[in-house]
């Protein structure tokens, strides 16, 4: 077959950029360390989360090791539980694991403004870690399509400053 | 076979043999095939009619321009129309009728059965009403259709039954259409032995064993879990598995619309350009290229979705980032024959040239503009496709950015600009309302470009997709690049101007249809000049369907078998979520926490 040496030389810099492409997301997997959302979470009853094994009540829980928190949310049409009511308070200089389960239809766990982006799909437990360094507060926002009162579905997530953190009244 | 000469580049073609005055357009030598690539294409463009005008009010709705038409709650009503008119109505309508044509046309033959041909298209046709007739319900309160379930119709979100019966219908058309264009091509294969199939019959064919292989996803989704579910059949499905089968399905769908795109790149534009196709064995190379790596990549639009392992959604990124091949060639492809034409045309110089093409002409400036902006969007998608900074992007405003100059651009920009040169064939009417289609092409390129600018910015900020009000009490969203309100505002303007732009191609093609025939020549004429390097350079083995179909369905095989293996093992309906009926909202917005 024929090819063109232009096109010889277009197709093989096209093959050396997608292998580039892959090369960048093996390095974040890899040693980066930026883990995906996975199977890991397991499964979790489809209408009632927290009777099962791994899920907890809503809240905020202290980890296993010191400076590390578990939080556990319920979505629900059209509220995070925590995070709309009231909302998700941890420390500073912390390392947060999130675990996410829906109650009811499909459901976004968008912390605005950064890579915290999970999907709660009824039946499955999403797992996402996060580290937080400084004090702020960000948005929480459902991000996929829930009903007719999905734009009201939000919610805040507070990084407070340690000395503010008491973890006997925030942490279940 | 006669051809009537092409005043502009003076090719040398076959000589007509008729006085210049004489037409010998498509409608005259295939009647029969004419009358259905009419008939979709009257359904195809009704469609990007409505759905542009329900693009205008979501546009000024959730950038709070204006919000006097709709309540928000109905929004989803709007954006479900938007999408599933657009998408799926619109695009393969459209494909329906420029393969109808391209197949009759390579093959030199029409369709075997004119009954039959009417028959998918009907199927299409009703099936396309029904989904229509359940969405626009939700607008009527005594009417009980509903089906606010977006273009997606993610499980446990449940719509009434003719939503999922139509879209059952329409894709047993799409099937029977296929089914037609292949007995054609079989026929036409029994009285020419030995010779290379004809490049556009090739590329229907391709799309079409495409088409057959990832449409089996969606077919099992709705006939044994969606619509048994809503019809009271079954209690409950595993929302998981249903969106594993949509989403099979869902990024093959993105190349059916692309690939009537792709066809129109590779066959009219070179010759609009005023030259011929650069190499038809790459042309084929590329799609080959998309039978096989089309169909396994689905789960890069579940990298953020729990319950899948890391590994299948690595490898699906893999294939994915493969897929860019066939659309870099085809990106080479394009500029070379548009460089080709021009140079032919008198163009000179290292960017002169593009000087040379014909800008006015509306079916290349569409074309051209068309590619141009897919450039764009193909590095918006590099994002998507990549699966740790997807994060970042996953279902925030960047995608509707995304796919509003892919599907909204490199398709809907290049089915528009095809239609200005093919629409004349096929009812044998000299395209009216010439000026307006002229500024048409930059009417849309403006606003697109506004538009989805804007959109992308937005998205890197949070802001999400699919929402009536992205404002929200709690926070504020912090833009990187600009301010949120200009975005809002691009947004709105550029929301406008496309379906301006619709509307543009709306009345030419309206004004066409009611014009008297025969007034004139046809500025256009059917015939493709031959490519510089044809199809006797392409190796035999790609003209293998079979060969390849089977390499497509090993790699969905690896691709799939596995993770579709470990949510079926639990049983098909575990774990098990209950059905939630679109129409019963309200009760469940009073039960809000706090």
């Amino acid at each position: 077959m024929h090819v063109h040496r232009f096109e010889r030389v277009w197709l093989v810099a096209a093959l050396g950029m997608i292998v580039l492409f892959v090369g960048t997301v093996t390095y974040g997997a890899v040693v980066a360390g930026y883990g995906m959302v996975d199977a890991e979470g397991g499964q979790v009853d489809t209408t009632d989360p927290a009777a099962s094994e791994d899920f907890r009540e809503p809240g905020v829980y202290e980890g296993s090791e010191p400076g590390h928190y578990d939080v556990y949310v319920e979505t629900r049409r059209f509220a995070f539980v925590p995070g709309t009511a009231d909302p998700i308070r941890v420390p500073a200089n912390s390392t947060v694991t999130f675990h996410v389960a829906s109650v009811d239809v499909l459901h976004g766990f968008e912390v605005a403004g950064t890579n915290i982006n999970t999907m709660a799909i009824p039946g499955q437990k999403a797992v996402v870690t996060a580290e937080f360094d400084e004090p702020r507060e960000y948005g929480l926002v459902c991000n996929e399509y829930c009903g007719e009162g999905h734009h009201d579905m939000a919610g805040t997530l507070e990084v407070v400053p340690e000395p503010e953190f008491d973890a006997s009244t925030e942490v279940q | 076979m006669a051809h009537a000469h092409d005043e502009r580049t003076g090719e040398p073609t076959e000589r007509s043999e008729l006085p210049t005055d004489e037409r010998l357009a498509f409608v005259d030598e295939y009647p029969s095939a004419a009358r259905i690539t009419r008939l979709c294409f009257g359904v195809s463009f009704g469609a990007l009619l409505v759905g542009a005008l329900l693009g205008i009010v979501q546009a000024l709705h959730r950038t709070n321009v204006f919000r006097g038409v709709i309540e928000s709650s109905d929004y989803y009503s709007v954006l479900t129309g938007h999408g599933v008119l657009l998408a799926l109505f619109f695009t393969i309508f459209f494909l329906s009728g420029a393969f109808t044509w391209g197949t009759t046309r390579s093959l030199g033959r029409d369709l075997p059965n004119p009954r039959f041909s009417m028959a998918w298209f009907g199927l299409q046709l009703g099936g396309a009403v029904a989904v229509a007739t359940a969405i626009f319900g939700g607008f009527v309160g005594e009417i009980p259709f509903e089906a606010d379930v977006l273009y997606t119709f993610y499980a446990p979100l449940q719509a009434h039954p003719l939503f999922y019966a139509g879209l059952a219908a329409w894709l047993v058309g799409t099937w029977l259409a296929g089914a037609d264009w292949i007995r054609s091509y079989l026929r036409w294969r029994s009285d020419n032995p030995g010779e290379r199939v004809p490049l556009q019959t090739f590329m229907v064919l391709t799309t079409m064993l495409m088409w057959y292989v990832s449409t089996v996803g969606v077919a099992v989704e709705v006939l044994v879990f969606l619509l048994p579910l809503s019809l009271g059949l079954i209690d409950a499905v595993d929302p998981l598995l249903t969106r594993t089968l949509f989403w099979y399905f869902g990024h093959p769908v993105v190349y059916f619309w692309l690939m009537p795109a792709y066809f129109a790149w590779y066959t009219i534009l070179p010759k609009l350009a005023g030259g011929r196709l650069f190499s038809d064995p790459l042309a084929r190379v590329v799609f080959v290229l998309f039978l096989i790596l089309s169909t396994p990549v689905g789960f890069h639009h579940q990298y953020a979705d729990p319950g899948i392992a890391e590994g299948f959604k690595f490898v699906a990124m893999t294939n994915t980032m493969f897929l860019l091949l066939p659309s870099f060639l085809t990106a080479f492809t394009v500029v070379a024959s548009m460089e080709y034409g021009a140079r032919r045309r008198g163009g000179n110089g290292y960017f002169g040239w593009m000087k040379a093409l014909p800008w006015a002409n509306p079916a290349f400036a569409g074309m051209a503009l068309a590619g141009l902006m897919f450039a764009a969007g193909g590095f918006s998608g590099i994002v998507n496709a990549g699966m740790n900074i997807n994060s970042l992007v996953h279902n925030t405003l960047w995608v509707p950015g995304h796919f509003h100059l892919t599907v909204g651009t490199a398709s809907a920009l290049t089915m528009m600009a095809v239609s200005y040169w093919l629409y004349p064939q096929v009812t044998g009417k000299r395209l009216q309302l010439y000026g307006l289609a002229q500024v048409q092409p930059y009417v849309w390129f403006i606003g697109m470009a506004l538009m989805s600018n804007a959109m992308h910015r937005a998205g890197l900020a949070g802001v999400p997709r699919r929402t009536a009000e992205p404002q929200y009490d709690q926070f504020t969203f912090e833009a990187a690049l600009g301010s949120i309100p200009e975005m809002r505002l691009q947004i709105a303007v550029g929301g406008t101007l496309l379906t301006l732009g619709a509307v543009l191609f709306a009345a030419v093609m309206l004004a066409t249809w009611f014009a008297d025939r025969g007034r004139g020549r046809l500025r256009v004429d059917s015939h493709l000049p031959e490519p510089v390097s044809g199809p006797e350079d392409a190796p035999r083995v790609l003209d293998n369907f079979k060969l390849w179909t089977a390499v497509a369905v090993v790699l969905v095989a690896i691709a799939y078998g596995f993770p579709v293996f470990s949510m079926v093992a639990d049983g098909p309906f575990d774990p098990a979520a209950p059905p939630v009926p679109v129409g019963v909202v309200d009760a469940a917005i009073g039960l809000l926490p706090g």
